[in-house]
C-alpha cells in the first residue's frame, strides 16, 4: 500500500513537473542573455492552445507539438522589439505579453473547449518498464518526459560549452563589453528569446496534450510564473532546473495522490504547497543564487524607480 | 525644429495606435467577426451611455488602489507584483470583520472596521516579502508574485470552510454582510470608493512630492547606497512602504466585496492586481497619470465584459487589444525609464 502510494506519487510528480521544466529551461536561456520574460505564462498558454488545436485538427500529435514550439518561439519574439529594440521596461512588457497570450489562447481556443484528444500517451520502454517498482515510474512515461534529461544536457552544453553560449552569456553579463568584443548583442538576445519561446511552447503543449488531454481557458494556472521562480531557484543552471521542476511537480502530485486516497487534508492547503515550497527553497538558497545572477538582470530589478 | 520633432513624434504615436487597432481588427476578421461591430459594441457599452460610463468608473475604483499599491513601492525601487494577493487578503480580513461583528453593526462602526481590517489584511500579506527583501534574503518581485497564488487558496480555504454560509447549499460564499458594512453608492453601482480612490491619489502625490518622508523615499529609490550612507532608514522604509502598498490593495478588495458583491465569493477579482501593475508602469508611477491610464484600462476591461454578452467572444479577448495598446505605450516610452 505504502509502496503503491510512493510509486503513484513519483510517477505523477515526474509527469507534472515536465511542463514547468521546459518553460523554466527556456527562461534560463532568456535570462542568461540578461533578459527576463515575466510573460512565460502567456507563451505556455499559446503553446498549450496551439498544440491542442493543431493536434485535434490534423490528428497528428507530432504536427501539433511542432506548431506549439514554432508559435511559442514566434510569440516570445514579440518581446524583442520592445525590450531589445526600445529598451522598454522588461517586467511590464512581460506582463503585457502574458495578457496577450491569455487573450489569444482564449479567443482561438474557444472552439476547442470541451473537446478531447488522445494526445501524447505513455510509451512503455521495452525491458526497462518491467524493472520492478522503478520501471513504471521512470519508463512508462511519454516522449516529452524522456526528453527532459537530454534537453537539460543539451541546453547546458549549448550555454556552457559552445561559442554561441559564451557570447550569449557575455551579453547577459555586460552588454557593452560583449558589443565591444564584436558580438551582435541584439541578434543574440533575439535568438535567446526564440529558443526560450520554443521550449515554453513545448511545455504548454505537454500540459494540454499529455496531462489534461483537453483545452480550458487559463489551463496553465500560474505555472509560467513558477517557471520564472524556478530559474532563480536553479541559480541559472539548466541541470538544476531539472531538480527544481521535480520538487514542484512532486508537491503537485502529492496533492493529487492524497486526494485520490481520500486523505483528510484540505485540497486548498495542499494546493498552496508548491508555491510555499518554492519560496522556502528560494530563501534557503539565497546566497548561492544571488552570486550567480547574470549582471545584466540586476539592472532590471534595480531600475524600477 | 522642436515643433517639427513633436509633430513627427505625434504622427508616430498615432500610427502605432492605428497599427494596434488594425492588428486587432485583422484578428477578428480571421474568425469571421466584423471588427467595426466589435469596436462599436466596445464603445457603446463603455463611453456611449451614462450606464456604460458608470460601469467604467466602477471598474476604475479597484484599479486606482492596486495601481497605487505598485506605484508607492516602485518609487522606492521595489517591484510589487503582489497586488492580486494583497487584494484577496484584504477582502478576506474585511469579510471576517463583518461576519464576526455581526449583521446588526451600525455604519459608524462597520464602515471603518471593514476598511481597517481590509487594509490590515493587505499589509499583512505584503509584510513577509517586505521583511525578506529588507533582510536581503529574497527579491520581492518573485515573492509577491508567488504569494498571489497562495492568497487565492487562502481565500478558497475559508470561503469553502469556516466562513461558508451553511444556508447556501451549492454556492461557496459567505453570508451576506450586514448593512452597516456596505459602502454607500453615489448613483447606480458607482460607490464611495471613487472618492476614496481620488483622495488616495491626491494623498500619494502630496506624500511623495511635498513631505520629508516622500523625499526620503525618492532619494532611496534614486540611489539606495548613497541614501543609506546619509543615514536614511533603508530597512524600515522598505517594510513601511511595501506594507502601505499592500494596505491600498487590501482596500481595493474591501471595496469590491463591500460595495459590489455584498459577500465574499471565490475569484471575485478580475485580475485587478495585475492590471494595476500595468497601469502604474504605464503611468511612470505618477499619481495623475495613473488616473488617465487607469481610465483607459478600465474602458477596455469593461468593454471586454460586453463583448462576451453581445458578440459571444470570451471576455479575455479584450486582453489582446489591451496588450497591443500596452505594447505601443511601452515602446513609445522606451528608454525614458518607465
Amino acid at each position: 500500500m505504502a509502496s503503491d502510494f510512493f510509486q503513484g506519487w513519483l510517477a505523477g510528480g515526474i509527469l507534472a513537473s515536465t511542463p514547468i521544466f521546459y518553460a523554466a529551461l527556456g527562461e534560463t536561456v532568456v535570462e542568461k542573455a540578461g533578459l527576463i520574460n515575466l510573460g512565460v505564462e502567456g507563451t505556455m498558454l499559446v503553446g498549450a492552445s496551439v498544440g491542442f488545436a493543431v493536434s485535434s485538427t490534423t490528428g497528428s500529435v507530432a504536427v501539433g507539438l511542432c506548431a506549439a514550439a514554432l508559435l511559442g518561439g514566434v510569440f516570445n519574439l514579440l518581446l524583442g522589439p520592445l525590450v531589445v529594440g526600445r529598451g522598454a521596461n522588461q517586467l511590464a512588457s512581460g506582463l503585457a505579453l502574458m495578457f496577450l497570450g491569455q487573450g489569444l489562447s482564449a479567443y482561438y481556443g474557444k472552439a476547442f473547449v470541451g473537446t478531447t484528444v488522445d494526445g501524447l500517451g505513455p510509451l512503455a520502454l521495452p525491458v526497462l518498464s518491467r524493472v520492478p517498482w522503478l520501471g513504471p515510474i521512470l519508463f512508462r512515461q511519454d516522449l516529452l518526459v524522456y526528453l527532459t534529461v537530454p534537453s537539460a544536457i543539451f541546453v547546458w552544453y549549448l550555454l556552457g560549452r559552445t561559442s554561441w553560449g559564451l557570447h550569449l552569456r557575455a551579453v547577459g553579463e555586460d552588454r557593452m563589453v560583449a558589443y565591444a568584443a564584436g558580438s551582435n548583442t541584439g541578434l543574440l538576445r533575439y535568438q535567446a528569446l526564440a529558443l526560450g519561446g520554443v521550449l515554453a511552447g513545448i511545455g504548454g503543449a505537454h500540459l494540454s496534450l499529455a496531462i489534461a488531454h483537453t483545452w480550458t481557458e487559463g489551463i496553465t494556472a500560474g505555472r509560467g510564473f513558477i517557471a520564472v521562480a524556478l530559474v532563480i531557484f536553479a541559480a541559472w543552471s539548466p541541470l538544476r532546473v531539472l531538480l527544481g521542476a521535480l520538487i514542484f511537480g512532486g508537491t503537485l502530485a502529492l496533492q493529487i495522490q492524497l486526494q485520490a486516497r481520500g486523505a483528510e487534508v484540505s485540497p486548498f492547503l495542499l494546493d498552496m504547497l508548491p508555491y510555499l515550497v518554492t519560496l522556502a527553497v528560494l530563501v534557503q538558497l539565497r546566497k548561492a543564487s544571488r552570486g550567480r545572477m547574470p549582471e545584466g538582470l540586476k539592472e532590471v530589478f534595480e531600475s524600477s524607480a | 525644429m522642436l515643433a517639427l520633432r513633436n509633430r513627427s513624434a505625434l504622427a508616430l504615436d498615432a500610427g502605432l495606435l492605428a497599427g494596434a487597432l488594425l492588428l486587432f481588427s485583422l484578428l477578428l476578421l480571421t474568425s469571421g467577426k466584423n471588427p467595426l461591430d466589435t469596436y462599436g459594441s466596445l464603445l457603446r457599452s463603455t463611453l456611449g451611455s451614462a450606464y456604460g460610463l458608470s460601469e467604467v468608473v466602477v471598474k476604475l475604483i479597484p484599479l486606482l488602489f492596486t495601481a497605487l499599491a505598485v506605484a508607492l513601492p516602485a518609487r522606492l525601487g521595489l517591484v510589487n507584483v503582489g497586488g492580486e494577493g494583497q487584494l484577496h487578503l484584504g477582502a478576506l480580513f474585511a469579510a471576517s470583520a463583518a461576519l464576526s461583528l455581526g449583521p446588526g453593526t451600525p455604519g459608524w462602526l462597520g464602515l471603518p472596521a471593514g476598511a481597517l481590517a481590509g487594509m490590515l489584511g493587505g499589509a499583512a500579506w505584503a509584510f513577509a516579502p517586505a521583511l525578506l527583501r529588507s533582510l536581503g534574503w529574497l527579491n520581492e518581485t518573485i515573492s509577491t508574485l508567488l504569494l498571489n497564488y497562495v492568497a487565492l487558496r487562502v481565500v478558497d480555504f475559508f470561503v469553502y470552510g469556516a466562513l461558508r454560509d451553511p444556508g447556501s447549499a451549492n454556492v461557496p460564499q459567505t453570508k451576506a454582510f450586514g448593512p452597516g458594512f456596505l459602502w454607500p453608492a453615489f448613483t447606480g453601482r458607482v460607490h464611495v470608493g471613487i472618492a476614496l480612490g481620488l483622495l488616495a491619489l491626491a494623498l500619494a502625490a502630496v506624500l511623495l512630492f511635498l513631505t520629508r518622508w516622500g523625499y526620503e523615499i525618492r532619494a532611496i529609490g534614486g540611489n539606495p547606497v548613497a541614501a543609506h550612507r546619509h543615514g536614511l532608514p533603508l530597512a524600515a522604509t522598505t517594510i513601511a512602504v511595501l506594507c502601505a502598498g499592500g494596505a491600498l490593495a487590501g482596500l481595493a478588495g474591501t471595496g469590491e466585496i463591500m460595495a459590489i458583491q455584498g459577500r465574499l465569493r471565490p475569484h471575485f477579482s478580475a485580475d485587478f492586481g495585475y492590471l494595476g501593475f500595468l497601469i502604474s508602469w504605464l503611468a511612470g508611477h505618477r499619481p495623475l497619470r495613473i488616473l488617465v491610464m487607469g481610465f483607459l484600462v478600465a474602458v477596455i476591461a469593461t468593454g471586454g465584459d460586453s463583448l462576451q454578452l453581445d458578440q459571444g467572444l470570451p471576455s479575455a479577448t479584450v486582453n489582446i487589444l489591451m496588450a497591443l495598446l500596452l505594447f505601443v505605450v511601452l515602446a513609445r516610452e522606451g528608454k525614458r525609464g518607465v
